[in-house]
């Protein structure tokens, strides 16, 4: 149940900080470019990833369960490991944070400086920025989805999370038509890390034959010891380098 | 940049990240424990110690680089 909890949370965050800058650069362009053009760009990007997932997520239940695990754990490593160490190199001032309204000023620009849109053509500009930005914003959450689905409950839960992520993200973009600048990525990047990076360990130890203590319910306590020590490692990093601004883990 | 060299970067940048050394210490810590669990020892700490290690030292080494201005 706890895991279970867990996967959820993961699968939503990791979405719904991926939905914030797909937002943003869609947005932008829809803006200054008009909108049909930019979400059939949106809309040829979600197939792409559908289908992706729809296709991937049941084939790897043809692998050896032991094998399946090795591999999902191995990625979920190298994703988990790849937010953590930004989110902790951010929180302690040592990387800019990510600033959604920069990122929207700069696509408006871009958007606002190539050729014109001929009234009632489709303007491929928009759809391929649109396009772009939404697929390779998808596609990590996407083998995300996918590696949480090593069972059938899972994908279903994790795409689920994904799926209310986007909606949630969308809907408060609709209503405030703009970048979502007060999202706390960075914290967001946090937990999603420690989940990624913890759900890494426990699937890829399983591949390589570990018997974890309490079972399923390790998964907890190694994401408490991966938060932990990354917290740890923040606050260390902020004493050793006293003349930067420090920027909280939620900045 | 040709195409193929692109889409390589890509997925590189993908999986790997901007430090190749926690993907190649991940590929040794997960021999490593599958070594250990195969000689029959009870390494269900092995691979929290050896990512814990792999954060900090990339950390750590990224931490070094910015202060000597690299």
């Amino acid at each position: 149940m706890s895991s279970d909890l867990l996967l959820f949370l993961a699968a939503f965050l990791a979405s719904a900080v991926e939905a914030v800058e797909a937002l943003t650069i869609v947005l932008a362009v829809g803006i200054v470019r008009g909108w049909r053009s930019t979400l059939w760009g949106v809309a040829a990007a979600a197939a792409v990833l559908a289908i992706v997932v729809a296709i991937l997520g049941p084939a790897l239940q043809a692998i050896p369960i032991s094998s399946l695990r090795l591999v999902v754990g191995a990625l979920l490593l190298t994703f988990g490991l790849q937010w953590l160490r930004k989110a902790v190199l951010r929180a302690a001032g040592l990387k800019p944070l990510h600033d959604e309204n920069a990122a929207f000023a700069e696509e408006r620009r871009l958007a606002g400086a190539t050729t014109a849109v001929v009234p009632g053509r489709t303007d491929w500009y928009a759809f391929t920025v649109a396009f772009k930005g939404v697929l390779l914003e998808g596609l990590e959450v996407a083998f995300i989805v996918i590696a949480f689905g090593q069972s059938a409950h899972g994908l279903s839960l994790a795409a689920a999370a994904a799926a209310a992520a986007i909606v949630v993200v969308t809907a408060v973009g609709v209503i405030v038509r703009g970048p979502l600048a007060r999202v706390p990525e960075n914290s967001l990047k946090f937990v999603v890390g420690v989940l990624l990076t913890s759900f890494g360990i426990f699937w890829a130890g399983e591949g390589v034959g570990v018997s974890w203590p309490g079972s399923d319910a390790a998964i907890v306590g190694i994401a408490v010891f991966i938060a932990a020590l990354s917290l740890g490692l923040v606050r260390v990093l902020r004493r050793s380098r006293p003349a930067m601004r420090p920027v909280g883990a939620g900045g | 940049m040709s195409h193929l060299r692109r889409f390589g970067a890509f997925w590189w940048d993908f999986v790997v990240g901007d430090d190749w050394h926690v993907a190649a210490g991940l590929v040794l810590a997960l021999t490593a424990t599958w070594v250990l669990a195969d000689l029959g020892v009870d390494a269900w700490w092995a691979l929290p110690v050896a990512v814990s290690a792999l954060l900090v030292v990339s950390v750590l080494r990224e931490a070094s680089r910015q202060a000597h201005g690299e």
